[in-house]
């Protein structure tokens, strides 16, 4: 493999499904061995990307090398050189989990001795030594993923696809998975991770790209995005009765905070100064609300996100609760 | 070596997963004897005619036997995503339809010999000309897996892959001679008897069996293979078109 800056890079890659462009002009690069995070709510674009630099979809125009090798007119040419873990498992109900990872090395010209100590290797990296003999069909939706992550790597590939990889599985699963990926990077292998829950790419990524209908807004290192908000002071309070009629008195009554208030009751004050939360709590009794509970938030990249998309990482929330996904 | 690795194993997945499975085998089983002994009752024939059925016993299992099972093993496969799993392999795009198509094209040839050995009971064998009769069957078996392929291709649900498959299967039993000469066909309907491919594996069986053949052997041969990889070419296309689109 050749040692390049950046191992994928993109440019202007569009991709359209009739009226709708689903991938809209995007530039980026990776670089070798970073883990290299695609940020965005469902139907952003990330499936398709992937799908795009693995050789499941066509761009319309645009252009791709991977590891060097142009990909724009061949999609299949460096597959040799990528692991894909997709956003649903794609191995076979009706083998065991050994016989799934023993074929997938096999689609990849590994040699019987070698798939077989290579899948038993992995098997018990993932833990899933006792459920070896078992249909893949009748896992549990953790252990799926976990044998598609260890079918995505069964042949060392340099480069890792990882489409949304703790989506609807449990939260011990999930947070062991996220184990696994960061191993994997700090072991040297190039990661490219699509999510759309905010705190997993916070806490692995290198760098972040947000993309929200098809389009990058701003791609740049966790450390940059939250670099200018670290500044700020927020404190979440959390009172019983309604409080959307009582903005206009608090905005006038505190003109040095802004305030942002939800249906569900809950008030969210950011400051560049220290907030006291004293007169904040007597002001609201005063107004005949209670408050249960006053937090204060470190400023994280999900408020980033929100101030650089305008989308609302509850609605993002929410899409990972219809996918049945914990963290 | 490591394309040959891939290919074998693809070929001996679907072997040990689909083809070698007991309702499978079976199905080739009763299939091919079903259709005979409905033959012989309609016709009230003696054990005499066999030869002039066998022909197109023979070529019916092939067809219903590859185009059943391939296109509800991909449609299947599609559906539940584990094709895309192929798609990713790192192996040239025909050898990887080649192999994915082989089993098909092995167990088509299986079902071919069903009929024989049974007629192997009734009739003599002796006559039988092995070397047209074995490439015709391979090349029906190649050609009927291809046209499951096509037609797999060009569904998305397995119910459809059956549904679609039998709006050609069924047609062809009438229109390629297999069972009725198509000398008696309607004078519109032959020009569509000779665009399908079986028209030419049938003539071959028939030669072979009883010496019946229509059309000189090696040009029927030729246009089956000409068939053959004209569906290969179409479907592969088709999939490049609709799969990685």
């Amino acid at each position: 493999m050749n040692q390049v800056a950046h191992i994928i890079e993109v440019a202007d890659l569009t991709k359209q499904f009739d009226d709708i462009k689903a991938v809209n002009s995007i530039t980026f690069g990776v670089h070798t061995g970073e883990l290299f995070g695609f940020l965005g709510p469902n139907g952003a674009g990330k499936t398709t990307t992937i799908n795009m630099l693995t050789g499941l979809a066509r761009p319309d125009s645009g252009s791709i090398r991977i590891s060097d090798i142009d990909c724009t007119e061949n999609p299949r040419a460096a597959q040799h050189l990528v692991g894909v873990v997709p956003d649903e498992s794609n191995l076979y109900p009706e083998l065991t989990g050994f016989d799934n990872l023993c074929f997938c090395a096999s689609l990849y010209g590994i040699k019987k001795k070698e798939r077989e100590s290579r899948a038993r290797e992995l098997l018990d990296m993932f833990g899933l030594t006792q459920a070896a003999n078992r249909r893949f069909g009748g896992y549990s939706k953790g252990m799926k993923r976990k044998l598609t992550i260890a079918a995505g790597i069964i042949h060392k590939p340099p480069i890792l696809f990882l489409d949304e990889p703790t989506t609807g599985i449990d939260v011990a699963s999930a947070r062991q998975l996220r184990q696994l990926v960061d191993d994997l990077h700090r072991s040297g292998t190039t990661i490219f991770l699509t999510t759309h829950y905010i705190e997993e790419a916070e806490r692995l990524c290198d760098r972040i790209a947000f993309i929200v209908s098809g389009r990058i807004i701003r791609i740049d290192t966790v450390e940059n995005l939250v670099q200018p908000i670290r500044a700020k002071h927020v404190v979440q309070l959390a009172c019983t009765n309604s409080i959307l009629d009582i903005q206009g008195k608090l905005s006038s009554s505190f003109p040095e905070l802004h305030f942002a208030l939800s249906g569900n009751g809950v008030i969210r004050v950011e400051s560049d100064q220290p907030i006291g939360v004293g007169p904040l709590i007597r002001f609201l009794e005063d107004n005949g609300t209670e408050v249960l509970e006053a937090r204060r938030i470190r400023p994280s990249l999900e408020d980033v996100f929100v101030r650089i998309t305008g989308l609302e990482a509850e609605a993002m929330r929410k899409e990972k609760e219809k996918k049945g996904g914990g963290q | 070596m490591r394309y040959w690795i891939a290919f074998w194993n693809i070929l001996l997945k679907d072997m040990r997963t689909y083809y070698l499975k007991p309702p499978n085998i079976s199905w080739g089983l009763i299939f091919p004897l079903a259709w005979t002994g409905m033959f012989f009752v309609k016709s009230g024939a003696e054990l005499g005619s066999i030869a002039t059925l066998l022909p197109g016993v023979v070529a019916i299992s092939i067809l219903f036997g590859t185009t059943s099972m391939l296109s509800v093993t991909v449609t299947f496969e599609k559906k539940n995503r584990s094709f895309e799993r192929l798609l990713l392999a790192p192996i040239p795009f025909e050898l990887l339809m080649l192999a994915k198509t082989s089993g098909a094209i092995l167990f088509g040839v299986a079902n071919a010999f069903v009929p024989i050995i049974m007629a192997a009971f009734l009739m003599d064998l002796s006559p039988l000309v092995w070397v047209e009769f074995i490439p015709a069957v391979v090349l029906i078996a190649i050609a009927s897996t291809f046209l499951g392929l096509f037609i797999a291709v060009s569904v998305s649900e397995v119910f459809e892959a059956q549904t679609f498959s039998n709006f050609f299967r069924f047609p062809m039993i009438f229109l390629c001679g297999l069972f009725f000469p198509i000398e008696k066909l309607p004078v519109f309907l032959k020009p569509l008897s000779y665009a399908l491919p079986l028209t030419y594996g049938a003539d071959v069986l028939h030669g072979a069996v009883h010496g019946a053949n229509v059309m000189p052997i090696s040009s029927d041969l030729l246009v089956m293979g000409a068939f053959c990889l004209g569906l290969f070419v179409l479907s592969l296309q088709m999939i490049r078109r609709r799969w990685i689109a």
